[in-house]
């Protein structure tokens, strides 16, 4: 028998009230309780404990397209934080017992004890429709009231996502390193604007030395890492108003220091060079999304967890001059155009900085993308050599 | 990349037969594959020997050939149509051996064609097991993909050596078969010599390969695709309920899967792109299975097929992505980001299904028909047939697919008493897989097994083993309730459960439920399969129920018409009912209806989104149905409900239907039951002053014994209601009626038995005919080639036919006219009569599509379902004539001198049978229909047209050789001159004994042998088997002596016709049948059997056909 564990939860009525009104009804799900967020959803049908820690998500009320969450529990090895950050969690079937060879728990479990709200039993199907026609939108669970007035009144009271610095709020309080595994060949130095576990150990994999520095990480902190290439993370909130990590990485820009941005760090980088970012209807969150690269024509199937998107503020195919180079769509998601990834060139036409808006690290996902981690090595080697050079001559 | 413009004509090989393992899936990838090519402005050239397929329509393609499938004849349409390119993964094994075939025969380089799709060089590593694995161990290290440990065995000896090495139990898989035919697992030497024998036996390459027993292990499969620039995406990952050790044909299966976390899932997906990469598949589908160690995790790639599948068709249905569309654009060129996704329209091929409910498949099996069979499911695939179910849970689309198999007993049921339950004894049965397991684990729920034990006794996974006990917590609930609240019957439907599920438990019918749950507004909402998750908004219809919230419905403002499909294929209701159905959706909405298709088999054409204006995938139950009328009326006009296209199924439910106030179209239910009810259609037969055979209804035996001892005997018994013969046989004394009234125990005052004189020697001829209240249009008129007796499913038949006269046919036009006129039917009709000392008697009429359609539409040109849904609307023969529809003089049964004969031939699927003892079951035709295929023979002389059927249905009659005849004393007289025309041909007669002297007494030479009864020395017996084994008997020709019954057949001639199915012989059982193969063995000597297109007959078949009414 592998099943790991058993939850057999009292289910107490809950209550979903969206910002415009609509509510829906359901059943209770992890701890009893209140709670306000962003409605998001996400339509990745695995990897649902990777979504419920990724620091992304802070103040998010995530609904699962996924009808069934929990099947296989949670384990001690997937978490991609040290903790749930979602607001709230939003499912349809809850499992009742966790499956899984690796499981050391379930997932309700968890919840509670983390003192997520959720709901469970509603109409994920309309929820999501409702927010894809209408936006992303504040909302309010509770499972200790069935007063949907109230509920209401407590949503559009709550702070909205836009304008949203929250960089600090799910950042690391101390730096800290991630050895690279076998000999160390390179070090960067990784701004954590809400990291997931997996980047870092994706560059560790690859001989790099990870230092991982708080959000509002200085460039004398930086260049004490003695670093070989800077790192942007991806992040929950608005990239508009998140200045100090953009003036950090203009620094950086300046500096010609090598530079890969995921997520979050790919609207910094947008705004680094002077772009305008803008939000979503509804972003998009799941692992089945289309990208072209357009430096290479091939077509990767990605994980996207996003609902900000750079402007850009020409053709797709045009460069943008910038004052650290010429800019470019590196990567577009064919689902709808919107920018998936950029690169800076100098004048020589060398890479000098890329980033993309979806996560090569994936976790959860598909690995198709894994390889722009390679591509930050060959960038940080080739600045190494193109240094020395340089010294020699 | 765009199309490629170097290919401007393209070779479809089709997959041929029905056969189990190898269904309509091909024929829904087919038809996809010619309609893209066709658009794309290429020329299409088809070969499929099957006519009850869409695919072989002739406006799918440019060149319709309905040819045996074989290497010979499709190098003779090549030579003929000189094809730039050969798409061969659209069509099963079948076109992928064929392809081979003609690319080691150098057929394809000698014309210049080209394989698309897959390569010789990627075919050859999908399926070679030891290129394949070297493939799987080259992959990147930290995917740890395996294979599980094996060796490859050309020899009984080897096989004994390889497992010293790997030890029992081990796993027989034989090379290049499909469907699993041949392997089985082996928990002995004894099983050992049994499996890999005969799997050596089925291998073209005489190879087996054994490996260690993955028994047990969780079992997945992931459908890839992959374009010309190597972009590859996963269309769906399937998880099967049932563990490792029953083929995934035969497990219950689940998309997507349930139980991997997100790095078990992707590791599954970087193994699968490797291999497809690895394998080279440059474009197109293919799947991967893989096996997954409950207990660590451990992954082991059990093997791919570089060719759309059972599984792709699945994949299709259950996600909305349209694997064999896209399979064959790619193909041509594109690329999947070049290929728009339909269902979104704005969003590329290029991405990953995601769903947001849970599909279930559920197989359908035919043991009833195979009464010795083997009833233990294994790796060695036995269902006939599938139904899916979709729903936003797990335990919903479980119980919507259990109910989608209609088989009474297989929804779960809670009535039995809890004492009832012994749980030992249900651990020991579920322990192995069988039909209905599911139901005996639901049952040790009931009796208190716990989760350990069932997951000891199964190694079904703990999750769907919680999700069982899930819905029985529920029906405990229902059961333990004062009284029946909104919330618990809400709750109820949630998980899945029918009105009649809880009637039951609550001692009311199903009609009382429906009527409470009505009053209280608790009714499913349709949601829409989109492939996104609702990300996107979905621009096709493609319904599903639940019980939730909102509803996805759109209103619309044209008139509706519902089809109601055939559910899942059985023996006696497969394809053809699908076609029919189909071909009523095309037809209506040419001329301006919205066509709604409610059915649940994933595998066939009327379920793709594109054919009908809605889809609803539900179940065919009463209830669904209703729900499904409701919802449209909601949304806009409903004119009415088509029954009478998709077999017993939606006839089952016309009288309900009518009951509920849902127009039924066409024929009424009052019509229809008018044609079943033996008093009321006798009294239609005597007012028209018709003969039919002798006949009465009993309930008991005491009433079937008076019956029959005033007709007389030999007497045709059968229950009423019934489709496929099922339970049906000839019965020639009193104690074997008794033993079938006692068998019967269905029999009931509402169900009699039915019992007919049984007219020996007599010729059985079916008619297809429209009517539409005034006039006549006699579609085709078929004469059978076995006696009557043998069921009208399983008999082959000609057409025209081939010995009747004018006057016999004026006979049929007049009674058929009568018949038709005094059911009421307006539309279809079938009806079989007996010609038996120039009487034409009236066998039994059904007013509805029945199994020919596709048969008569394809060997006369003309589109009788289409035409009979516009009848059903309203229109008039003469109207159709008019429009073109339908010719403008004459009809099917006057056709001119010029006319092709077409013959059709059943496909048996006897050599998927196993006894318990491991022979193979017997062969005999009957009554009782138990082919699950047929194909069709065209030509101008009978003669080539049946070599050709018989060719394209089993191994092809021989040219010359030996041919083994041992026919019963009645046939002794009717065998002279056949067997004589063999032996001046040049064939060896071997005789038995018996069979010899009446030859040698007519101056044929027959050599000697003895049969297994008439010696005790078996040294003689055993040599007349194994000279059918070793092959070197081309033909044998074997009548039975005296009858069947019950299912257990005389032992003589039951060891040579399965030696001869073993051994894949063509097996003659019939006179008639070997006069046919005479004149088709003399066809084929005189060589020269060419092929010819549908679209070239048709001009010889209809001269006399006008152009279609210009509307303009």
């Amino acid at each position: 028998m592998n099943a790991a564990a058993t939850t057999r939860a009292t289910r107490t009525p809950a209550i979903l009230v969206l910002e415009d009104g609509r509510v829906f009804r359901g059943e209770s799900y992890g701890a009893l309780g209140q709670t306000v967020g962003e409605a998001v959803f996400s339509t990745g049908m695995t990897g649902y404990q990777e979504t419920l820690t990724d620091p992304s998500y802070r103040r998010q009320v995530v609904v699962m397209t996924a009808p069934h969450i929990g099947n296989t529990g949670v384990n001690t090895e997937d978490a991609e934080s040290d903790r749930i950050w979602v607001a709230g969690y939003v499912v349809r079937e809850p499992a009742r017992v966790a499956s899984s060879w690796r499981a050391t728990a379930t997932l309700e479990d968890d919840l509670v004890e983390q003192g997520i709200v959720g709901i469970s039993g509603v109409d994920t199907r309309a929820l999501t429709r409702h927010l894809r026609e209408r936006g992303a939108m504040r909302v309010g669970i509770s499972s200790v009231s069935e007063d949907a007035d109230a509920l209401l009144a407590v949503v559009r009271e709550s702070p909205s996502m836009a304008g949203a610095d929250l960089a600090g709020e799910v950042t690391t309080s101390e730096p800290y390193v991630v050895p690279a595994v076998g000999e160390t060949r390179l070090t960067v130095a990784a701004v954590d604007l809400g990291i997931k576990a997996m980047t870092p150990h994706r560059m560790a994999e690859r001989g790099i030395e990870v230092h991982v520095l708080p959000a509002d990480a200085t460039l004398e902190q930086v260049r004490a890492t003695g670093a070989d290439g800077v790192f942007f993370s991806n992040g929950p909130g608005d990239p508009a108003a998140t200045t100090d990590a953009v003036s950090l990485l203009q620094d950086v820009l300046r500096e010609r220091t090598p530079f890969f941005g995921i997520c979050f760090g790919n609207q910094m980088l947008g705004r680094a060079l002077g772009l305008e970012t803008f939000k979503l209807t509804y972003g998009h969150r799941g692992i089945n999304q289309p990208v072209m690269d357009r430096t290479t024509g091939r077509v990767e199937i990605t994980a996207h967890n996003h609902g900000f998107a750079v402007a850009w503020p020409t053709d797709l195919g045009d460069t943008v001059a910038t004052p650290f180079g010429d800019a470019a769509v590196s990567h577009v998601c064919l689902n709808d155009d919107v920018v998936e990834g950029l690169e800076v060139r100098d004048d020589d036409g060398d890479l000098v900085a890329f980033s993309v808006q979806y996560h090569p690290e994936a976790a959860a996902g598909p690995h198709d993308a894994e390889h722009l981690f390679d591509r930050f090595t060959e960038l940080m080697t080739a600045r190494r050599t193109r240094s020395t050079e340089g010294t020699v001559r | 990349m765009p199309r490629r413009d170097d290919i401007s004509s393209v070779l479809v090989i089709g997959s041929g037969p029905i056969v189990i393992g190898q269904a309509c899936e091909f024929d829904y990838s087919g038809t996809q594959a010619c309609r893209v090519l066709r658009s794309e402005g290429l020329r299409v050239v088809l070969v499929n020997s099957n006519p009850a397929t869409i695919m072989t329509d002739p406006e799918f393609a440019d060149a319709t050939y309905v040819e045996p499938i074989t290497p010979e004849f499709v190098e003779r349409v090549i030579a003929q149509e000189r094809p730039d390119a050969l798409l061969a993964t659209l069509g099963g094994q079948t076109a992928l051996n064929t392809a081979m075939a003609l690319d080691a025969a150098g057929v394809l380089e000698k014309y210049g064609v080209e394989l698309i799709g897959a390569s010789v060089e990627a075919i050859e590593k999908g399926e070679n097991r030891e290129l394949f694995k070297a493939i799987v161990e080259g992959l990147p290290e930290a995917w740890a993909a395996e294979v599980a440990r094996s060796l490859i065995c050309h020899t009984m000896d080897e096989c004994l050596e390889a497992v010293a090495t790997l030890g029992y139990p081990v796993v027989v898989r034989p090379s290049y078969t499909m469907g699993g035919v041949g392997s089985g697992i082996a928990h002995d030497e004894e099983d050992l010599h049994r499996i890999a024998g005969a799997g050596l036996a089925a291998s073209p390459t005489t190879e087996v390969l054994l490996e260690e027993s993955i028994l047990g292990w969780k079992e997945y499969e992931l459908e890839v695709m992959r374009d010309r620039a190597d972009n590859v995406v996963i269309v769906c990952s399937i998880e099967n309920l049932d563990p490792m050790g029953v083929h995934t044909g035969d497990s219950i299966t689940v998309a997507p899967a349930m139980t991997l976390t997100d790095r078990e899932f992707q590791r599954l997906r970087d193994i699968a792109i490797g291999v497809i990469r690895e394998v080279g598949v440059d474009t197109g589908g293919c799947n991967i299975q893989f096996a997954v160690n409950p207990a660590d995790g451990r992954i082991v790639v059990i093997e791919m097929n570089p060719r759309v599948s059972r599984s792709s068709a699945l994949a299709s249905k259950a996600t909305g992505f349209p694997i064999a569309k896209i399979a064959a654009k790619l193909a041509i060129g594109y690329t999947l980001d070049e290929i728009p996704n339909d269902i979104t329209r704005e969003t590329p091929a290029s991405f990953e299904p995601t769903l947001d409910y849970v599909v279930v498949k559920v197989p359908r099996f035919a043991f009833e028909k195979f009464p010795s069979a083997d009833e233990r499911l294994t790796t060695h695939m036995k269902s006939v047939g599938e139904a899916m179910a979709i729903g936003r849970s797990f335990t919903e689309a479980l119980q919507k697919a259990l109910r989608s198999l209609e088989r009474p007993n297989a929804a779960f049921d809670w009535r039995r008493e809890w004492v009832d339950l012994d749980k030992d004894a249900l651990l020991a049965e579920i322990a192995v897989p069988h039909d209905g397991r599911l139901k005996k684990v639901m049952d040790a729920i009931r009796a208190g097994a716990t989760p350990d034990e069932l997951f000891e006794a199964t190694r079904i996974d703990p999750w769907f083993l919680d999700q069982l006990a899930l819905i029985n917590e529920v029906a405990a609930e229902v059961t333990a309730a004062d009284e029946l609240t909104p919330g618990l019957l809400r709750k109820a439907k949630r998980h899945g459960f029918s009105d009649d599920q809880i009637g039951k438990i609550r001692g009311m019918s199903a009609d009382v439920v429906r009527g409470v749950r009505h009053a209280l507004g608790i009714r499913p909402v349709y949601k829409t399969v989109d492939t996104c998750a609702a990300e996107f908004a979905a621009r096709t219809p493609y319904h599903y129920s639940s019980y939730d919230e909102e509803t996805e419905v759109e209103p619309r403002e044209r008139p509706a018409v519902l089809i109601l499909g055939s559910g899942p294929n059985r023996i006696g209701q497969g394809i053809e009912f699908d076609y029919s159905c189909v071909h009523a959706a095309l037809a209506l909405s040419e001329i301006g209806y919205e066509t709604v298709m409610v059915n649940c088999n994933p595998e066939t054409v009327s379920t793709d989104y594109d054919t009908s204006d809605r889809l609803y995938f539900e179940p065919l139950s009463l209830e669904d149905v209703l729900e499904v009328i409701h919802a449209e009326r909601q949304a806009g006009p409903v004119v009415g409900v088509i029954v009478q296209l998709g077999g017993q199924t939606p006839l089952g439910l016309a009288a309900a239907l009518e009951r509920e106030g849902v127009p039924i179209v066409g024929t009424s239910p009052a019509a229809i039951d008018l044609a079943e009810h033996r008093g009321a259609f006798g009294r239609v037969l005597a007012d028209a002053n018709l003969p039919a055979p002798k006949h009465g209804t009993a309930t008991s035996f005491p009433g079937a014994k008076k019956v029959a001892d005033e007709i007389g005997y030999p007497v045709l018994v059968r229950p009423s209601y019934v489709l496929g013969g099922r339970g049906m046989e000839i019965v020639y004394d009193e104690p074997t009626l008794a033993d079938y009234i006692a068998r019967s125990t269905e029999i009931s005052p509402e169900h009699p038995v039915l019992v007919d004189r049984f007219l020996d020697d007599a010729v059985e001829i079916d008619v297809d005919a429209l009517f539409d209240g005034t006039d006549l249009f006699l579609g085709g008129v078929m004469e059978h080639i076995e006696e009557a007796g043998i069921h009208s499913g399983d008999s082959s038949c000609a057409l025209p036919p081939i010995t009747l006269g004018a006057e016999d046919l004026a006979k049929i036009r007049v009674s058929t006219r009568a018949i038709a006129e005094g059911v009421g039917v307006r539309g279809l009709i079938n009806i079989q009569f007996a010609l038996s000392s120039d009487v034409l008697y009236v066998l039994e009429a059904n007013p509805r599509a029945s199994r020919t359609v596709p048969f008569v539409s394809k060997a006369t040109g003309v589109p009788l379902a289409k035409a009979a849904a516009r009848l059903m609307l309203g229109e008039s023969i003469a109207d159709l004539r008019a429009a073109g529809v339908l010719p403008a003089e004459g009809d099917g049964a006057d056709v001119g001198p010029d006319a092709p004969v077409a013959v059709k031939e059943a496909v048996m699927p006897f050599n998927r049978f196993r006894t318990l003892e491991g022979m193979s079951v017997d062969t005999l035709l009957g009554p009782e229909m138990r082919s699950t295929g047929e194909v069709m023979g065209i030509d101008a002389l009978f003669g080539t047209a049946f070599a050709k059927a018989q060719a394209g249905a089993q191994e092809g009659l021989p040219t010359s050789g030996k041919v083994f005849v041992s026919v019963a004393n009645r046939d002794k007289r009717h065998m002279i001159f056949p067997i004589k025309r063999l032996a001046d041909l040049g064939f060896e007669i071997v005789a038995t004994s018996g069979t010899a002297e009446v030859l040698r007494r007519n101056g044929v030479t027959a050599t000697v042998v003895r049969k297994l009864s008439e010696s005790s020395a078996t040294n003689d017996g055993r040599r007349l088997v194994d000279l059918i084994t070793s092959g070197e008997v081309g033909l044998v020709v074997n009548t039975p002596h005296g009858t069947t019954s019950g299912g257990s057949p005389r032992v003589d001639g039951y060891e040579i016709r399965t030696a001869a199915i073993a051994a894949g012989v063509p097996c003659i059982t019939t006179v008639q049948g070997l006069a046919a193969a005479v004149q088709g063995i003399e066809a084929a000597r005189e060589g020269g059997v060419g092929v010819r297109s549908l679209q070239s007959w048709a001009e010889a078949v209809r001269p006399r056909s006008t152009p279609a009414r210009d509307d303009s």
